[in-house]
């Protein structure tokens, strides 16, 4: 007998790999087609390459002091010169990218994750559950980020973990409200209609059909979220709050070198132009990922 | 339209108090004794007791946030640990320096944002939108910190044509006023006109593919005529509901601004507070710029309310 009795539906596993192979090869052309994109997506992944081979590439220990002297110019023996307590600027440099990532990344994906989840049982319950997430939303929309991460970190104290956390808080009504606003939209939609009238359970419709048919708006704030949180992460580190010294992030070295701005000005000048790379190839990249997801938004803002 | 305004207008005031509750109760448990922090660490157990009694600290966590908002109605915010002054006295030093350079900037950056807008949804493809749009997207990306520093090291450091700190009301004296502010403002307005020009590109995008354009065109009516009459009209609409996400982005903007030129405001004061842990101080400036932040949505909803009629009818 026949074990699959409507060939034209289900398929086998080796299509639905190449069907999605056509679909990952359609969604790069997209998104390499204007130059700037590309140029996006080479910065990220050199940013992200430093990140992952931070140790390898760092010429010394970050938080070493040597006793070659301090605000040194640039040699060849510290690329990018020395700090204010002789530490090779060059190296925590390198290590400050892994920060950064680090932080923008994780916070991004735990507010995605806790955001979706919330906005997906707002959406599915309805009723009170609504009420009282939406209202959260609305008391936490009212205050403003940088007051929120304020508070937070009077509260826990600054360090890595934590300033992951308080910028996933922060970062959670946006993704909760546009996951709510998708679904519902998913669900109004007459192949859910049809997913309900074959009898299917709720709980399968949603994660079948409401989930990744609601995602796409999703990935898409997320990849421009990561770079808010990077920014914000630099910024609370900037003005002394965020991450701890001597952990070496962009923003406390940044922090740290702007006594020395008229002595030794690339000390402060070149995390800030890191910084600003960093941030200009991510919105890149998350302007080509949105051109790709979302056709109708193509080219527009 | 009466009732949606009442509606809006009872929605924030329940925000607020939830907004003020939730910073109560999560400043409230930090830990920090009031008592040491604001009669010194040479209160003796017996003192202690009866100051514990008077501040009202035995009783439960309600019924102290009630007695907080009264005495907030009250114009009483408490005593700040670290200046020893009532926190009305230093936020009102402070608050209205940010407000200033907030408002400014804010009117500084929605005539250029929508001009520009205007330029590069008009002349879409063109080198003119290729650059401005390019500019907008890349002074979006780099954080104001960034700037102000580049611009300080430039304008103050390397040129000294600027001073690199301070803060003076023009009607104090006009002449330094200039100097001093023409930094902040420009760092405080760049992102704003950026977000501004990428918000009205799209907007007038869209309102330039509606079928009422398409008949304009149809009809044979000259190109400037409709852009003036018909695009611009339906196009600046949503920009409005644009000022209030604006003025609250200021709010978070100054902190570091102030930062960077040590202009004494409440980007500065908060900073401070948190880092000598000021319990009063951080709730008050939580609260005051929540406070502001509803008013600017408000302020919002009842601007569109009045350029969209069909708001109201919901």
């Amino acid at each position: 007998m026949n074990t699959n009795p409507n060939p034209a539906v289900k398929k086998t596993a080796k299509q639905v790999l190449s069907e999605k192979l056509t679909a990952f090869r359609k969604f790069m052309r997209v998104m390499t087609s204007r130059k700037i994109v590309v140029v996006g997506i080479i910065g990220t992944l050199f940013f992200i390459l430093v990140a992952i081979f931070a140790p390898v590439i760092a010429t010394q220990d970050p938080n070493l002091i040597t006793t070659d002297g301090k605000l040194l110019p640039f040699s060849s023996a510290h690329w990018f010169g020395t700090d204010y307590l002789g530490r090779d600027l060059y190296s925590r440099l390198v290590y400050g990218t892994r920060v950064s990532i680090l932080t923008g990344v994780i916070s991004t994906l735990m507010a995605v994750v806790v955001g979706s989840f919330l906005g997906m049982l707002a959406a599915y319950c309805g009723g009170i559950v609504d009420k009282i997430l939406i209202g959260y939303c609305e008391v936490f929309n009212s205050i403003p980020g940088i007051a929120l991460s304020l508070t937070l970190i009077t509260l826990f104290g600054g360090g890595m973990m934590n300033m992951a956390f308080i910028l996933m808080v922060t970062g959670i009504p946006g993704f909760l409200r546009m996951m709510r606003a998708s679904s519902l939209t998913v669900m109004n939609s007459d192949y859910i209609l049809a997913a309900k009238l074959s009898g299917q359970s709720r709980l399968k419709q949603l994660y079948k059909h409401v989930f990744p048919n609601a995602i796409s708006p999703i990935i898409v704030m997320a990849t421009q979220h990561v770079g808010m949180t990077i920014m914000m992460e630099s910024g609370l580190s900037f003005l002394g709050v965020g991450i701890k010294i001597p952990t070496a992030s962009w923003g406390s070295i940044i922090n740290e070198a702007r006594p020395y701005l008229m002595v030794d000005p690339w000390y402060v000048l070149l995390p800030c132009i890191f910084l600003a790379l960093l941030i200009i190839s991510l919105n890149l990249l998350g302007d080509g990922i949105r051109d790709a997801l979302d056709p109708s938004l193509r080219g527009e803002v | 339209m009466g009732k949606y305004i009442l509606k809006r207008l009872l929605q924030m005031i329940v925000v607020m108090f939830l907004v003020s509750f939730l910073t109560y109760v999560l400043i409230g448990i930090m830990p920090r004794d009031p008592i040491y922090s604001l009669y010194g660490s040479d209160v003796t157990p017996a003192e202690y007791e009866v100051i514990y009694h008077r501040m009202g600290l035995d009783k439960p966590v309600i019924v102290r946030y009630f007695n907080w908002l009264v005495n907030f109605f009250k114009g009483d915010l408490g005593t700040s640990y670290a200046y020893h002054m009532p926190v009305m006295e230093i936020i009102g030093q402070k608050i209205g320096v940010t407000l200033y350079l907030s408002i400014v900037s804010t009117l500084i950056s929605f005539p250029l944002g929508m001009l520009f807008g205007i330029i590069t949804a008009v002349k879409r493809g063109k080198w003119q939108d290729t650059t401005l749009t390019l500019v907008a997207n890349i002074s979006a990306s780099i954080p104001g910190f960034v700037i102000a520093i580049a611009l300080l090291f430039l304008f103050c450091i390397n040129w000294k044509i600027l001073p690199s700190r301070g803060f003076t009301f023009p009607w104090e004296n006009f002449g330094d006023h200039i100097r001093q502010i023409i930094l902040p403002m420009f760092c405080l307005s760049l992102g704003g006109i950026a977000g501004i020009t990428r918000q009205t590109r799209s907007s007038m995008l869209e309102a330039m593919r509606q079928d009422y354009v398409r008949t304009a065109r149809s009809k044979g009516l000259q190109e400037n005529y409709i852009i003036s009459k018909h695009v611009l009209r339906n196009g600046l609409i949503p920009i409005i509901t644009l000022i209030g996400g604006r003025l609250a982005g200021m709010i978070g903007g100054s902190v570091f601004i102030e930062n960077v030129f040590s202009i004494p405001g409440m980007g500065t004061l908060m900073v401070n507070s948190v880092n000598q842990i000021d319990v009063p101080v951080i709730q008050a400036c939580v609260l005051m710029t929540s406070g502001c932040m509803c008013l600017a949505f408000f302020i919002t909803d009842m601007l569109y309310l009045a350029v969209d009629p069909r708001i109201s009818l919901k």
